[in-house]
């Protein structure tokens, strides 16, 4: 009997902490995928639906707290801020994604290459990787900017060729874990190429690996171009990204006028935020341990 | 002839597993080599396997020494040696259907558009049934996967098969089946085979003749 009453006591205890934890990570993932979902709507939906001019410059009309009319307020040539941070986030996003996906990519075949081959190739390439990390990256990215004019691809090439390395370490270190495994194994005894094995059973094995690190990559690409835009060297100041913005907005602070700097700081973090919430999410969905958890 | 010549081999060259090891298996025969866990026996079925390069000593396979081992082996030494695991579900890409997993070394080594003919055949030959070649590692059982193993093996036709605890993890009436499965293809083929294991009365009872793990490697 007593047993019994053991059994009936741990058990929903043990159940509504499971459940509470659930139901936590469920709406992270709602409020994650929400944004995201918003975010990517608004910028893709808002420049060929909306025939505004988000360069319209009105001087009578300009550094306007919040109104109906301007719902973030206008910066300091009068222009829309609601448009200016749409239009912000677009490119703010665009380099981002792009740099994030070039990244993984340098990142995976630099990786693949280093586990897949081993030995001094393998020594020799993860020396340069270390080399590089030594060097603060946003240094590096600087000085990369600083060889081409103003403009999105300079930042994109900087942010993508500063960001592979940790992506290489992360596959190359997968790719060795699987390459010791015995199906590897039966595959050179059954005659496949390197090749063969690096393309048909390591990289396959890496892949959920190096998409989450694309993932989590396109956050800290966009952080990258609002700083390298807010210090001037990344974009040109007419073209609205978080950075430029952000930027532009430093003088008027201090006078007071809080929303040109506030509203691209939130166009900035939540979408970040929230692209690094659903990443967790992911995270999580591969992890191994959570996968046995799911599975009781 | 499938000959270990003073084989010196391990992970570490300070620490060598297995010292000075002669083993040859001639065409046809059944060796069966009898060692206690741990003793460094699945690492000398590799080596056999062309999968190791040992630290010292030679491999000869039909009077030819292997030069190099995994990929520097030629494709032709590699495939002629069928390898079987101990544990299927690690030596399963899990990602693969059992159909993909049988046909890999069909593929590997361009025999893609009879692929689908042969799968069928192996499939019917080792006891798997055609819808079980539809699904994936994680939906069959231990038995059915070292099935597919055994298959994928035996796709290339290999004039040698090196079985490592082959049926260690099976069911008495599973091991009954594989073995079978692998006599059968023996007198088909005349292939030799070198099967590694710790249960004397299996391998007995399936090898022309068993060589105890001392007879075989020093210390």
């Amino acid at each position: 009997m007593t047993t019994d009453v053991d059994v009936a006591d741990t058990k929903p205890a043990w159940r509504a902490h499971g459940a509470a934890r659930r139901s936590t990570h469920a709406l992270r993932l709602r409020v994650s995928a929400t944004l995201v979902a918003v975010t990517v709507l608004a910028v893709l939906l808002v420049p060929p639906l909306v025939q505004l001019d988000q360069q319209a410059v009105d001087l009578a009309a300009k550094l306007r707290p919040p109104s109906w009319a301007h719902p973030f307020g206008t910066d300091d040539v009068g222009r829309d801020l609601l448009l200016r941070c749409v239009y912000g986030l677009r490119v703010s996003l665009l380099v981002g994604v792009v740099a994030a996906l070039t990244a993984t990519v340098i990142g995976t075949a630099v990786g693949a290459a280093a586990g897949a081959l081993g030995g001094r190739a393998d020594r020799l390439v993860m020396r340069l990787v270390d080399t590089l990390s030594s060097v603060p990256h946003l240094l590096l990215g600087i000085f990369i900017v600083a060889m081409f004019r103003p403009g999105v691809w300079p930042v994109v090439i900087s942010v993508a060729l500063t960001h592979w390395l940790s992506t290489a370490r992360i596959v190359r270190a997968e790719v060795l874990s699987l390459r010791s495994r015995p199906f590897v194994d039966a595959a050179v005894s059954g005659g496949a190429s390197r090749w063969r094995v690096t393309v048909r059973h390591l990289l396959p094995g890496v892949l959920p690996q190096a998409g989450l690190a694309a993932v989590l990559m396109v956050p800290h690409a966009m952080w990258h171009e609002s700083a390298l835009s807010f210090l001037g060297l990344g974009l040109p100041t007419h073209t609205a990204s978080l950075g430029t913005l952000i930027q532009g907005a430093r003088g008027s602070l201090l006078a007071g006028q809080w929303w040109p700097t506030l509203f691209p700081g939130l166009f900035l973090i939540l979408p970040t935020l929230a692209i690094a919430g659903l990443a967790g999410v992911w995270r999580e969905r591969i992890n191994p341990r959570r996968r046995s958890e799911l599975m009781l | 002839m499938l000959e270990l010549r003073a084989v010196t081999v391990g992970y570490d060259r300070r620490a060598p597993v297995v010292r000075d090891a002669h083993l040859t298996v001639a065409p046809g025969e059944a060796v069966g080599l009898l060692g206690p866990s741990g003793c460094g026996k699945s690492t000398l079925a590799r080596v056999a396997a062309l999968l190791h390069r040992p630290d010292a000593g030679e491999v000869v396979l039909d009077g030819t020494p292997v030069r190099g081992f995994r990929h520097r082996a030629p494709r032709a030494q590699r495939t002629a040696i069928g390898v079987v695991f101990q544990q299927p579900r690690l030596a399963a890409d899990p990602r693969l259907r059992l159909a993909d997993l049988i046909a890999e070394p069909l593929r590997a080594t361009g025999r893609r558009a009879s692929a689908a003919d042969r799968v069928r055949e192996l499939a019917d030959t080792v006891g798997l049934t055609p819808d079980l070649l539809g699904r994936r590692p994680h939906e069959v059982s231990d038995g059915q996967l070292q099935r597919a193993c055994l298959a994928r093996a035996l796709s290339l036709e290999p004039r040698w098969l090196v079985c490592d605890e082959m049926t260690a993890m099976l069911d008495a009436s599973t091991t009954a089946a594989l073995v079978r499965v692998v006599e059968d293809y023996r007198a088909s083929t005349g292939a030799g085979l070198l099967s590694v294991g710790h249960d004397r009365t299996l391998l007995n009872r399936w090898c022309d003749r068993t060589v105890p793990w001392e007879a075989v490697a020093a210390g």
